[in-house]
């Protein structure tokens, strides 16, 4: 019997980066085809072409990189993919697709040293990039359709393919930038949000928005799917949307002229998405469980403060990043207590029953 | 009872139902035994027989060794036929010193002095005795037990934990072992408490054992100070560290011993060595261990000498039904690989398991993703993928800093890591290469040390000489002036 000598654990309990990666997918679905659903073929296309790319650059990189191309097989490539293409507007041309695909995969992944090294979460890391260079196609929201085949197989080409230039008519403002506006307007938040945000749209997904981020039910569905299989745990989720709900409540309280409430913030814009999906992204967020409440928080006090005083409506890219950087730190400070240690790492004391072997040694 | 569980922890698959449920069999003397001489912690125990000598069981054939050690006795009678290396029960594939007996198969036994009852000995006594008779920790780390009780003298023992956890996914020696001998369990158990005067006794038993609960239960019945204390199924619910936090809720303090917490920890089969020591004069020459997993034809529980190779063992039990993909020594969890079959059974072996490749489930391992699975299931909550990565680059202060010298090398954290990295491969490998700085600088200071003392010594000899010569010339002289 020939036998190489390995260290014990000799036993698995069969998860894998693929199946992670399998249920992360699996749990956007619904949102994600939801979101193709209303937007029609060109959010298909969008959808497609950003994942080929991300697929098409990984296995460059690794080729370029020398690694085995088995890695992909991976499934993080794909997810990466995945979570930028939902995260952008739906009708974004072929080549934001293909450049956003690049500088998450490229840039933000592979420079770093591939898959577990990067700092920056990818695909936050390509939309901001993006958002940055390319404003007008990056705001540019097409309002919901009544159904897939309102615009045609044709028009999706053309409309991807900047063949034809977007109707007028099609696109819209999402609530956010709308609040924006009016707020901008003098206009009051509690009266924008009680006349022109339907809460059952917002939380169905009636919207306009990126790809992905319309549905706050089906994000949500998305998100327990991940706790329930153990993915995630509650803790950035949690944190995160509770620091949202618990500033957008203070905020209303004291002005609600200014402040929109609770149900605006919670069922708009991508906290939803950004909380479960993105916050959540293992490479990129604190190890432990108490950095992980701080890396949540922050999230989510950054998300809130970038929605109400800053220059964009929505913050959720920013934020994450922001919170990525601090993640190192976060991990070298939020250590968890060693067993027979106090927390700053000297050995437990206790009143030990030492009366006899005190004698003895008197 | 409320319990404060420990941190962190795993759910394996248990495979215990393989082996459960049959009854504990008697293995069959084989044709030779092969006898380590190194079976404990600590150092080998010193051949005091002869190649050509007839020894009977239980006869003393090896004395303890210097320091911490425990002697080794003949498991039946026979002729020793050689006294030389054979392959080791330990992955490296090195040899170890072992005494072969061909055995008679008439299983004499050697004359022991008349029994006392033990309970009216005195603690020193029965602390010898069971140094004497070679009983070591059952449970797999194989401390000299009369160690561990002499450690308690001078500490108030509040406890006396009898460890029944047996969290090893495939193993259920102990579980059998309660079924069937709890009496044994329970006499020895109070010997001990009589040795260490402990104040009560907790026999530990995971919720997953049903029936042994019921049969110590009932074996305990009779005496007010000692519980079944039930706790739930979790490994590594069977480490020392985690099952005295279960019961006690305090932290064994780090680089302590638990008698700083009045609590010491024995298992369930030390304390039936312990019992069959005392109350009938049997030095440990056998033991209850679990043949299992998949390759294994008819999984069950054997009673078998020390010594016996591990393939006569998969024999009696059917043998395999395809080549193992990985023959161990111990559990899935913490058990060590087997170079050969031909490795001899030792005192603290609880399972022989011969494990097909797919209950293994090793994989490539592929990059860290930082997923924090293993600091979640890190029972000493360490962070097993800092450590890892420390390790790797040989920044072992580092390491250490981040919880290596904590680490009791369960390995929880490898088993949920999805990335599947060998890191209890690389803990192992940073705590080797530390001991072995530690035991260079040791030397060095122990080198610097003796040439001082040389210096001191050839200082004094010399001081000693020139005084002798003085003295010496200055009787010359007188005597040269008194015979004149």
């Amino acid at each position: 019997m020939s036998i190489t000598p390995v260290s014990s654990p000799h036993a698995h309990d069969h998860s894998s980066i693929y199946r992670i990666m399998r249920h992360v997918c699996f749990a956007l679905l619904p949102c994600t085809l939801f979101g193709i659903y209303i937007f029609g073929f060109p959010a298909l296309n969008l959808f497609l072409l950003t994942i080929g790319s991300a697929i098409l650059f990984e296995w460059l990189c690794l080729r370029l990189m020398k690694k085995s191309t088995t890695r992909l097989q991976d499934g993080s490539a794909v997810l990466t993919g995945w979570l930028l293409a939902i995260s952008l507007p739906p009708w974004a041309p072929w080549w934001i697709a293909v450049s956003g695909a690049f500088i998450a995969i490229v840039i933000g992944k592979q420079l770093y040293g591939g898959i577990g090294q990067n700092l920056f979460n990818p695909a936050m890391l390509a939309r901001v990039a993006l958002l940055i260079s390319f404003p007008v196609q990056l705001t540019t929201w097409p309002m919901p359709q009544e159904s897939f085949l309102d615009t045609g197989f044709l028009d999706g080409l053309a409309i991807t393919f900047n063949l034809a230039p977007i109707p007028d008519g099609a696109t819209g403002a999402t609530y956010l930038g709308a609040l924006k506006t009016e707020l901008g307007n003098n206009a009051s938040a509690v009266e924008f949000a009680s006349t022109q945000v339907r809460n059952s749209d917002a939380l169905l997904g009636f919207s306009a928005g990126s790809l992905g981020e319309t549905s706050a039910l089906l994000i949500l569905l998305g998100g327990i799917w991940l706790l329930l299989m153990r993915v995630i745990t509650w803790h950035i989720p949690l944190a995160m949307i509770g620091t949202v709900i618990g500033l957008s409540a203070l905020f209303n309280a004291i002005d609600p002229e200014q402040y929109a409430g609770v149900s605006f913030h919670l069922l708009t814009g991508s906290l939803l998405l950004g909380a479960f999906f993105i916050a959540t992204d293992y490479v990129t967020s604190p190890s432990g469980k108490s950095g992980q409440l701080i890396f949540g928080a922050g999230c989510g006090i950054l998300e809130y403060v970038i929605r109400t005083w800053g220059g964009y409506p929505e913050g959720i890219s920013f934020a994450v990043l922001f919170m990525n950087a601090l993640t190192p730190l976060i991990d070298l400070y939020c250590r968890p207590r060693i067993y027979g240690r106090s927390l700053n790492g000297k050995p437990k004391k206790y009143n030990a029953p030492l009366a006899d072997a005190v004698e003895q040694e008197s | 009872m409320l319990f404060s569980l420990f941190r962190g922890g795993v759910h394996p698959d248990g495979f215990k139902e393989l082996s459960a449920n049959r009854r504990i069999s008697k293995l069959p003397i084989p044709g030779r035994l092969y006898v380590p001489l190194r079976q404990h912690a600590g150092t080998e125990a010193i051949a005091i027989v002869n190649v050509g000598d007839q020894v009977l069981k239980g006869q003393l054939i090896g004395r303890a060794g210097r320091g911490l050690s425990a002697p080794i006795h003949a498991p039946t009678s026979g002729e020793v036929i050689a006294i030389e290396p054979v392959v080791a029960a330990h992955p490296s594939g090195y040899s170890t010193k072992a005494v072969i007996i061909r055995t008679d198969r008439r299983d004499q036994v050697y004359p022991q002095p008349a029994l006392v009852d033990p309970f009216i000995q005195d603690p020193e006594t029965l602390a010898k005795k069971v140094a004497d008779y070679g009983i070591v920790g059952m449970g797999g780390a194989t401390f000299p037990s009369a160690v561990k009780l002499q450690s308690a003298v001078g500490y108030e023992i509040n406890t006396l934990i009898i460890n029944g956890g047996e969290c090893e996914p495939y193993l259920t020696a102990d579980d059998r072992l309660m079924r069937e001998r709890p009496d044994t369990i329970v006499t020895g158990s109070r010997l001990i408490q009589h040795i260490i005067k402990a104040k009560r006794v907790a026999i530990v038993i995971e919720d997953n054992k049903k029936y042994a609960i019921a049969a110590m239960r009932n074996a305990t019945e009779p005496y007010r100070d000692v519980d079944i204390v039930v706790v739930p199924t979790r490994y590594p619910m069977g480490s020392a560290k985690q099952m005295i936090q279960v019961v006690t809720k305090k932290e064994v303090p780090a680089g302590k011993l638990s008698t700083e917490l009045g609590v010491l920890l024995y298992n369930v089969g030390t304390a039936y060595a312990t019992c069959e020591c005392l109350m009938e004069n049997k030095p440990l020459v056998s033991r209850i261990v679990t043949v299992s997993g998949g390759a294994i034809k008819q999984p069950q529980n054997v009673e078998a000498l020390v010594g016996t190779p591990l393939s006569y063992l998969i024999e009696h039990c059917g043998g395999t039904v395809e080549e193992p993909a990985r023959l161990l020594m111990g559990g899935p969890m913490m058990g060590l690989v087997m170079p050969s079959a031909d490795a001899p059974l030792i005192k603290g072996a609880g399972g022989v398991l011969a494990l097909q490749a797919h209950e293994i489930n090793q994989t490539e391992s592929s990059p860290c993703i930082r997923c924090g699975r293993c600091v979640s299931a890190c029972p000493m909550g360490l962070l097993p993928l800092e450590m890892a990565n420390r390790a790797r680059s040989q920044d072992f202060d580092s390491a250490s800093e981040f919880g290596l010298k904590d680490c009791i090398l369960c390995g929880s954290c490898a088993y949920v890591c999805p990335s599947h990295i060998p890191l209890v491969h690389y803990f192992q490998y940073a705590k080797g290469e530390i001991s072995q700085k530690n035991a260079a600088q040791k030397r060095t200071e122990y080198t610097r040390e003796l040439s001082e003392a040389r210096r001191v010594r050839q200082e004094k000899e010399a001081a000693a000489k020139a005084a002798a010569k003085a003295a010496k010339s200055k009787r010359r002289k007188r005597s040269a002036t008194t015979t004149d």
